[in-house]
């Protein structure tokens, strides 16, 4: 069995990105150097445009565990978007010890 | 240069009858201060403490802590589909009656009856007393006498507000007065996909809606949320609002917003030009039933709308967004010093991965920003303790911040005024 749906398979390697909540993938972006965020920033993003025009037919109710995962992988290419696009660095600058912690959010 | 029109005193300071000196956040710093205000603002005003989808089936319940209001309330949907609250305190000998493993943290669920942790007593959906343990024991024991004391709780617009002042019996929709009135109608009920954050934050409680009252520092402090090109010209734009308003104790503030979807894509993230989504959420707005918004809803009625930010007195704001949908905070003092804070996203329940995802940008977008908010409050708190200055020119984009200090400095010195007062009535009364 595979991560990903079939179309997605390339992107197998990046399998332990599928992080199933936000609160778990921010702190695995505060985990990682820019050089790991950057690697996986630049083998995920080419692949959302096809990404979203896959997820488009995806209907969130009944979702199987392949297309769950894809789900998660791009929620955390979200999530390391910013230190990558914007930041320069892991973390929010400024942002020191504060922590803003997701407190619910629904399942995918 | 005003590219959006004010009114004819020239400021919108002028205009709510605020004065436009410099002020000194004296109110922020003090530790007297602040428990004057959590009798006089938390102990007597309307609080929100959540929605009614938190209470979806009867026995459905939720703990709130109110430590600036000196209680927990917990508030339960009854048999009779009532919102009901009830400070939550067994009537035994005053256990705490909901909550699991920690007793300062919230807790939420469904049951039938309340059961006391320590000596076993119930207590049904409303509140009355069913079962004492040993009740033979006791003497003469009324248990009608006994149920759980009940806190005037009322719904607003699926808000569920409590008001922990027995006295005070204007109704949270009169209190909400002209600003609350002007949203109703808004299909909040249509946006049940939520997402929370909350922190602690180490500043008073007021600094943090000033931060959230103003976008007069957003060119600034988010600069680099845009695109450099973007970003240098926002910043010689500056901040000017489309609208402001204030009645009563209460506030808001109307801004514009090019961003859902930006005229330009080129002045937004990569990322965001695929998921078409951001800070100002969705582009692609989902339907939600109306052919015109509530007139409070961009009152301007301006081309450029893109949110609007009310600020309901002391510690509740509500965001509405132009692509449909909405966000809340919610400022929960737990010293002069530091407060949690709680930022609430409200969406359409998406049907497709697709549209989640969307969603998930928006969500993260607001955190990104919010961390840099938070922080910077920690910093401003320190200084002021410090005491090496006192005086702070606010402009006219700051005038919620001005209405908030003013508004709840005056609750304080009324609330003086009546405790100084009372004792002289009554001995004048024997």
């Amino acid at each position: 069995m595979t991560t990903f749906p079939a179309d997605f398979a390339d992107l197998e390697p990046f399998a332990d990105w599928a992080v199933p909540t936000e609160r778990a993938r921010y702190e695995k972006r505060l985990s990682c150097t820019m050089d790991e965020l950057q690697a996986f920033y630049d083998a995920v993003f080419p692949r959302l445009e096809a990404g979203t025009e896959y997820l488009k037919n995806v209907q969130l109710d009944g979702i199987s565990e392949e297309d769950t995962r894809l789900v998660w992988l791009f929620s955390s290419l979200v999530t390391v978007s910013f230190p990558v696009e914007v930041w320069a660095q892991p973390r929010v600058p400024d942002s020191g010890a504060s922590e803003f912690n997701a407190v619910m959010e629904p399942a995918i | 240069m005003a590219h959006f029109q004010k009114p004819a005193e020239g400021s919108w300071t002028e205009h709510f009858g605020l004065d436009t000196e410099p002020v000194n956040y004296e109110d922020s710093t003090s530790p007297a201060h602040y428990e004057l205000e959590r009798d006089a603002i938390f102990g007597r005003t309307w609080l929100n403490v959540g929605r009614v989808e938190q209470l979806p089936r009867k026995g459905s319940y939720f703990t709130r802590e109110l430590d600036a209001a000196r209680t927990s309330v917990v508030v339960v949907r009854g048999t009779d589909d009532e919102v009901r609250a009830f400070h939550n305190m067994c009537r035994h000998r005053g256990n705490k009656l909901v909550w699991n493993d920690f007793p300062r943290e919230e807790t939420a669920g469904i049951c039938r009856q309340f059961t006391c942790k320590y000596h076993g007593w119930r207590y049904d959906l409303e509140g009355q007393l069913t079962f004492v343990q040993q009740e033979g024991e006791f003497f003469d024991l009324d248990k009608s006498e006994f149920g759980l004391a009940s806190v005037q709780c009322e719904v607003w617009e699926g808000f569920i507000f409590v008001n922990l002042d027995p006295s005070n019996t204007t109704p949270v929709r009169d209190y909400l007065g002209e600003i609350g009135k002007s949203i109703e109608g808004y299909p909040f009920h249509l946006m049940t996909q939520v997402h929370r954050y909350r922190a602690e934050v180490g500043s008073n409680w007021k600094l943090f809606i000033d931060a959230f009252a103003e976008f007069y520092h957003a060119p600034v402090l988010h600069a680099k949320q845009a695109v450099d090109e973007e970003s240098r010209k926002l910043q010689g734009f500056g901040y000017e609002a489309l609208a402001y308003d204030v009645d009563g104790p209460h506030s808001m503030v109307s801004s514009w917003g090019g961003m859902s979807p930006p005229k330009d894509e080129s002045m937004v993230k990569p990322i965001e030009r695929v998921l078409r989504s951001g800070l100002f959420g969705v582009w692609d707005a989902p339907d939600i039933g109306l052919d015109e918004l509530p007139p409070g809803v961009n009152p301007a009625r301006h081309k450029s709308w893109g949110t609007d930010s009310f600020v309901f007195f002391p510690n509740f704001m509500v965001l509405i967004w132009k692509p449909n949908w909405y966000l809340t905070y919610h400022y929960w003092p737990t010293s002069y010093n530091t407060h949690i804070f709680e930022g609430t996203l409200y969406f359409v329940p998406p049907k497709t991965a697709y549209e989640r995802l969307q969603q998930e940008l928006a969500v993260v977008t607001f955190k990104e920003y919010a961390l840099q908010d938070g922080n910077t409050l920690e910093a401003t708190q320190s200084m002021l303790e410090s005491g090496a200055v006192n005086r702070f020119p606010l402009n006219d984009q700051e005038v919620l911040l001005r209405q908030l200090h003013t508004t709840a400095g005056r609750y304080v010195r009324e609330y003086e005024e009546q405790q100084s007062t009372t004792p002289v009535r009554i001995s004048a009364a024997s």
